[in-house]
């Protein structure tokens, strides 16, 4: 029940790098979703996966190789603001992505955002009664 | 052990690079672009972690929280831009 220092040693290089290759591999996966994905909307999904999995795994490689205790609140810190940019990001690339029609309508399963761009789009041609040209639909 | 996985993230980051550099160029759209810019920076997030990991310091970790910064600011900025100027364009 008491393992010598290097094998303990052994094994959190072995995991870190682990975690390292994964995480690398998460971009590796996003640049092939990247070229080969049909529209905007599937690429999103797979570019996705760097920014918040892959970036988790390389920083626990980081905590592990360190093998100090504080390095752990700073790497979280840093995985935080990651979490808390990234779908921030995500939604006005998508948000524009759907409006100027950049999606295969035919892919889609469900379309909940189409009735509220449309009840938008008549209460601003309502609002403009002179053609209402800049209406965003 | 380490020069292994050095080798093998440097083989793996350098394709996953190309092939956002790839979609840069071809992207049909804005977004397109945006959207594989952004996969960009986060490879070279990954590739300052791998290093960091690797050699064991944290100099870089400042450096990955202004790279996600500025992926953040501009997707939000070209996305804000485009939603307006295709709005007006498709609508006159």
């Amino acid at each position: 029940m008491n393992p010598d220092a290097s094998t303990v040693d052994t094994v959190i290089d072995a995991v870190s790098a682990v975690f390292m290759i994964v995480g690398a591999v998460m971009s590796l996966a996003a640049a092939i979703g990247l070229l080969r994905f049909p529209d905007l909307m599937s690429r999103m999904h797979s570019a996705t996966k760097p920014q918040v999995l892959g970036l988790f795994l390389l920083l626990a490689a980081v905590g592990l190789q360190l093998r100090t205790w504080w390095v752990w609140p700073v790497l979280l810190v840093a995985w935080i603001f990651q979490l808390l940019t990234v779908p921030v990001s995500a939604h006005m690339v998508g948000r524009a992505g759907y409006r100027t029609k950049h999606l295969h309508k035919e892919l889609l399963s469900s379309d909940e955002l189409e009735a509220v761009v449309l009840k938008a789009a008549q209460a601003a041609r309502d609002a403009e009664p002179d053609g209402g040209n800049r209406a965003a639909g | 052990m380490m020069e292994l996985v050095l080798t093998v993230t440097a083989v793996v980051l350098s394709l996953a690079a190309a092939g956002a550099i790839v979609r840069i160029a071809r992207g049909p759209s804005l977004l397109d672009r945006v959207l594989a810019a952004d996969v960009l920076l986060a490879i070279l997030g990954a590739a300052l972690c791998i290093d960091m990991a690797v050699n064991r310091h944290l100099n870089n970790l400042m450096l990955l929280v202004a790279v996600s910064i500025i992926g953040f600011i501009g997707s939000v900025t070209v996305a804000r831009f485009v939603a307006d100027r295709r709005g007006q364009t498709n609508e006159s």
